[in-house]
C-alpha cells in the first residue's frame, strides 16, 4: 500500500516536473546570469584565470609521460586541429567499458592504455589543465553529446537522477534548475544548470573545477550523500545535462561567481 | 608551473594613457586555514609586484593574504617612448617570476 502511494506520488511529481522542462528557446547559459564584471573576466583571455590552466594544459600536451614515454601530441598531433569539437561530444560511449565516459575519464584512459602512466587524480591540477586545454578547442561550437544511440539508456538514467528528490532537503536537480531558474536563492540567481563552460574557473573556488565537482557541491547542498568522483551516476548526470544543453555553444574556460 | 598572462598594447601614440593588465598564476594561501587535523596551512602568497619600463620602476604593489588566488593587477601609465615592460612577482617560499612585454610608441 505504502509503496503504491509512493509510486503514485513519484509519478505525479515526474509528470509535474516534465511539464516545466525548459523549452529550447528559453535556455540560457550561466553566463547570462552574471554581472558585467564577471562577464568581462570571461570574455578577455588575458583576464580569464581559466586561461592559466589552458596554458598549463598546452605544456602538458607535449610532455612525455608514463613507461611508454609518449606525449599526447605524438598520437593526436596539434590539439588545435585534432581536438576541435571533441569536448562538445563528451560524455561519449566507450565500447570497451560498455558505458559512457566523460572527458576526464577519456584522458585518464588514454594515460593508462597508451602512455602506460598512472591516471591523474580527479580535480588534480594536471587533469583540469588538460581537460581545459582540450575543451577550449571546442569553444564556440555547439554541444552535441548524445548522438550515439547506445547512449540513450544512460541519458535516460541521468534524466531520472536529475528528477529524483534526495537528501535531507528532499530536492531534485529539477526543482531548482527546471522549475525555479528565474528566481534567486539567498540573493544569487539559481540559473538553469547548463554545463556549457566546464571545466570552469569559479571565483568561490578560486580555482578551476570540473562539472563533477559542481554536481557534488550541489548534491552536498541539498544534504544528500554525494556520489564519488568518476562514479557512473555523475557521468550519467553529466551526459543528461549535455543532452539537455544540446546546441548551446561551449564556453570553456568559463568564469562563474 | 607558474604562468603569467600579460596584456600590453603593442602600439601607442606618444602621450597616450595605456592600460596594462597582468594575471599571475598563484594559489595565494592565506595562512589562516587549518587542515582537518588542526594543523595550520602555511601562508603562501605573492608579497610584491613590480613593473619597470626600460629599467625604471613605474608601478609597485604589496600583496596581502586577503587577495584572491591568481592575482589580476591592472594599472595605467603614459606611453613616452618605445621599450620594454618588465614584470616581477615575489612571494613566500622563494616564489619569483618575471615576464616581459614590448611596446612601440609612435
Amino acid at each position: 500500500m505504502r509503496i503504491a502511494v509512493c509510486i503514485a506520488l513519484l509519478a505525479a511529481m515526474v509528470g509535474a516536473a516534465l511539464a516545466t522542462e525548459i523549452p529550447p528557446a528559453a535556455r540560457r547559459s550561466g553566463y547570462s546570469f552574471m554581472g558585467a564584471d564577471t562577464k568581462a573576466m570571461q570574455d578577455e583571455d588575458t583576464a580569464n584565470p581559466g586561461m592559466l590552466s589552458v596554458l598549463d594544459g598546452e605544456a602538458l600536451w607535449t610532455r612525455k609521460a608514463g613507461s611508454a614515454d609518449k606525449a599526447c601530441a605524438e598520437c593526436h598531433n596539434d590539439a588545435r586541429v585534432s581536438m576541435k569539437g571533441v569536448a562538445a561530444r563528451y560524455p561519449a560511449f566507450e565500447k570497451m567499458l560498455g558505458k559512457p565516459i566523460d572527458l576526464e575519464g577519456r584522458i585518464n584512459l588514454c594515460r593508462t592504455n597508451h602512455q602506460q602512466a598512472t591516471p591523474f587524480a580527479y580535480e588534480s591540477r594536471e587533469l583540469l589543465a588538460l581537460s581545459a586545454y582540450v575543451a577550449q578547442q571546442s569553444r564556440g561550437m555547439p554541444i552535441a553529446a548524445d548522438d550515439d544511440p547506445e547512449l540513450a539508456p544512460f541519458v535516460e538514467k541521468g534524466h531520472a537522477l536529475f528528477m529524483q528528490r534526495q537528501g535531507q532537503l528532499n530536492l531534485g536537480c529539477a526543482n531548482c534548475h527546471d522549475d525555479n531558474w528565474d528566481r534567486k536563492l539567498a540573493g544569487s540567481p539559481i540559473t538553469q544548470g547548463q554545463p556549457t563552460g566546464y571545466p570552469l574557473y569559479r571565483l568561490e573556488w578560486q580555482s578551476l573545477g570540473s562539472l563533477q565537482r559542481r554536481l557534488r557541491a550541489c548534491i552536498t547542498g541539498i544534504r544528500a550523500q554525494a556520489y564519488d568522483y568518476g562514479s557512473p551516476e555523475l557521468v550519467e548526470l553529466e551526459l543528461y545535462l549535455m543532452s539537455r544543453a544540446r546546441g548551446m555553444p561551449v564556453e570553456t574556460p568559463a568564469v562563474r561567481p | 608551473m607558474p604562468s603569467a598572462l600579460i596584456n600590453v598594447p603593442k602600439k601607442a601614440r606618444r602621450g597616450d594613457v595605456i592600460e596594462i593588465k597582468t594575471l599571475m598564476s598563484h594559489i595565494m594561501e592565506t595562512g589562516y586555514r587549518h587542515t582537518a587535523s588542526g594543523d595550520v596551512v602555511a601562508r603562501d602568497i605573492i608579497t610584491s609586484f613590480t613593473c619597470r619600463f626600460n629599467g625604471q620602476e613605474v608601478f609597485r604593489a604589496d600583496l596581502f593574504p586577503a587577495i584572491a588566488a591568481n592575482p589580476f593587477i591592472t594599472f595605467f601609465t603614459t606611453a613616452t617612448e618605445s621599450g620594454k615592460f618588465e614584470f616581477e612577482w615575489i612571494g613566500d617560499k622563494g616564489f619569483s617570476e618575471t615576464a616581459q612585454a614590448s611596446i612601440t610608441v609612435e
